[in-house]
């Protein structure tokens, strides 16, 4: 893992220092909340509905024993005991006192981390790919480029006041699972025919309220060409992005309104002019981070006893056979720890739970833990050897579900239930929906599915790339539940299509019910996935499944 | 502005710790609903919301939120305001177990 150097500490001591400044300034009157408030969302602090929110970059989504203890230890002290681990790979705390916020801060500089550029119109965290560095299907690990980009855009003077947020990231393997497309910009690390591994560059792709699928601005760029190359972009969006309007600030907005040519372009023009400035220290700069994640020192061990447990216990057989990724290495597998036990809130964790979630990284993961995006944590390098020591220890503190990519591993933004800008709550729903698949025992038959809920058109919950999507609303003051079709956040990215009128909160449950029975009566073999099905059949047999009383008329559907 | 006026409450996060209060008819912030005043007409409502927003060491964010009358004092008319008033469903935590 990437270790701060001597200005990556300074740096982040200084800015707890300057905040710790404003936030007294704030307390003792001299700053107004309009001169406080970008401040405070420069440092990733927001104020929700019940209390301020504190959002923390986990960068890529990579962080070791020692930070996740950290995390646990700011929830004991200064918040309710646990933290909200997020679809950009963040971890949030719900309830901090303003007063406590600069002691926070301070406790994650101690462990090498910070707030900054969660919030506002700048670069936000670099995401990446959460299996990166031990996934089988990689190119190449792309954690020294998102460390290169997060030390280039932090605090980076010309794009402290973009237009809009802009949220880069990148994956290093052909199977996305960083859903690059729908980002301002992705990056997708790819070998030419020449057999030379560079980037595929995406821009303009995004959710919110204005969904698109990126568009490819540069099919192939040489890797030493990164940085200058997304200067020229950001610089082109700076410039050009609108400011009139904040629903049409973002740069898919600004490569719709004037064509990826045109944007193309701009760009190239520009990126001629910056490669000039960079005179090489980019390059001495990746060469310096690029030893921080070198692969691990791998061991060796019989998995005999992994073999013979497998066989014997059906538990772990059924958490082994749907938590576990394929490792690059032999012997080796990737662990995804649910965080989505049936009932328990999507992406929350205890302290306790972290604590052990730690522990388990520093003695059988190499010290290493991620946060993925579909907001479970990994153990990206875990000997097989090991995996019964490790499922033991998580299904005590109730970490062992085995759904990582069924209908009850959702994606749930916080919703209502904490967001100021939410529409309808997204909690609750997930909940229910986990629960009765439990219930019916039905999601290992139902087999992978991609169910994702936001609480408003923001989109935090990913809904517009769920197979099965749900936007929460409000409806002339009730909550109203809008269900999209189709959606895919692979590297075959495709946006839902709305499947008709909105539901209740008591009928959307239901409704889901009978989408995913109609998809067991209507695929070919288990071996035809939901959203394969779909992608066969079209939308039609879904909506009746939805929509039974309309059956042939579909007068209703919009 | 012949129409009937919809009853306000004024409301605001607190300053230092974050959560939902609302103005009380003798000018305190409170921690429940029940005891903000039910503000009935559009000039008071205004009168109220300015006396807010010149509170800005205290209290943020202030607007006004349709409320109506209830046994016990004010009471929302929007389910986001009710959750306002209780905290968030997934736990017991915020005023429905920090109960005035």
């Amino acid at each position: 893992m990437y270790k701060y150097n001597d200005f990556d500490e300074a740096f982040v001591r200084e800015r707890v220092a300057q905040f710790s400044g404003q936030v007294a300034r704030r307390i003792d009157g001299s700053l107004s909340e309009d001169e406080f408030r970008p401040l405070r969302l420069m440092n990733g602090l927001y104020l929700q509905l019940h209390a301020y929110m504190l959002r923390v970059a986990v960068p890529y989504g990579t962080l070791n024993s020692r930070q996740m203890r950290q995390f646990a230890h700011i929830a004991d002290t200064y918040d309710k005991g646990y933290g909200h681990f997020t679809t950009r790979q963040n971890i949030q705390f719900n309830w901090p006192k303003l007063r406590d916020v600069p002691a926070i801060l301070s406790d994650l500089a101690d462990v090498e981390m910070h707030a900054i550029q969660t919030s506002g119109n700048t670069i936000r965290n670099v995401t990446s790919d959460h299996f990166a560095g031990a996934a089988a299907d990689e190119i190449e690990d792309p954690r020294p480029y998102a460390e290169l980009i997060r030390q280039w855009s932090t605090d980076h003077p010309e794009f402290q006041f973009l237009p809009r947020k802009f949220k880069v990231a990148i994956t290093g393997a052909p199977n996305d699972r960083a859903v690059v497309k729908a980002h301002d910009i992705g990056l997708r690390i790819v070998r030419n025919d020449a057999g030379q591994v560079g980037f595929e560059v995406i821009v303009g792709g995004g959710l919110g309220r204005t969904p698109m699928v990126g568009k490819v601005i540069r099919d192939f760029l040489p890797k030493e060409d990164l940085l200058p190359y997304l200067e020229a972009i950001v610089s082109v969006y700076n410039l050009l992005g609108r400011r009139d309007n904040k629903y049409k600030a973002r740069i898919k907005i600004t490569v719709h309104e004037n064509g990826i040519e045109t944007v193309r372009d701009l760009v190239e023009a520009e990126f001629i002019q910056r490669r000039e400035l960079f005179n090489g220290a980019d390059q001495a700069l990746l060469a310096e981070i690029e030893p921080a994640f070198a692969q691990p020192d791998y061991i060796t061990a019989d998995s005999q006893g992994f073999d013979d447990f497998y066989k014997a216990d059906p538990v772990f057989r059924s958490w082994v056979d749907t938590n576990l990724t394929e490792h690059r290495q032999p012997g080796y597998a990737i662990v995804t720890i649910s965080l989505k036990a049936h009932g328990a809130t999507p992406g929350d964790a205890t302290s306790e739970q972290m604590r052990v979630m730690a522990d388990l990284a520093q003695e059988f993961g190499h010290d290493e833990l991620r946060v993925s995006h579909e907001q479970n944590i990994v153990l990206p390098h875990v000997h097989k050897a090991h995996l019964p020591a490790i499922h033991a220890r998580l299904a005590a503190v109730g970490l062992a579900t085995a759904n990582v990519g069924l209908v009850s591993d959702i994606i749930a933004c916080p919703g209502m239930d904490y967001c100021a800008l939410a529409t309808a709550r997204s909690i609750p729903i997930a909940q229910q929906i986990a629960e009765r698949f439990d219930e019916l025992k039905l999601e290992h038959e139902v087999g992978p599915l991609k169910l994702k809920i936001s609480g408003c058109i923001n989109a935090c919950g990913h809904h517009h790339v769920g197979h099965i999507g749900i936007l929460g609303l409000d409806r002339a003051g009730v909550e109203n539940y809008q269900i999209t079709l189709g959606g895919d956040a692979t590297e075959n990215a495709a946006i839902g299509e709305r499947a008709g009128p909105g539901f209740s909160a008591d009928a959307i449950v239901p409704a889901i019910e009978r989408l995913v029975l109609a998809y067991l009566e209507l695929r070919e073999g288990p071996q035809e996935t939901f959203i394969d099905a779909y992608r066969r059949l079209g939308a039609e047999p879904f909506k009746a499944a939805l929509y039974p009383d309309e059956a042939g008329g579909r007068k209703h559907a919009a | 502005m012949s129409r009937r006026f919809t009853p306000k409450v004024v409301t605001a996060n607190d300053l230092i710790e974050g959560d939902a209060v609302w103005l009380s008819a003798d000018d305190r912030w409170v921690r429940q609903m029940c005891e903000a005043e039910l503000i009935e007409d559009a000039e008071r409502a205004e009168a109220r919301l300015k006396l807010a927003e010149g509170q800005g060491d205290i209290v943020v964010g202030a607007y006004l939120a349709d409320a109506q009358a209830g046994e016990n004092g004010p009471e929302p008319t929007h389910f986001r305001e009710t959750f306002r008033t209780r905290g968030p469903s997934n736990y017991a935590h915020g005023k429905q177990v920090e109960a005035a």
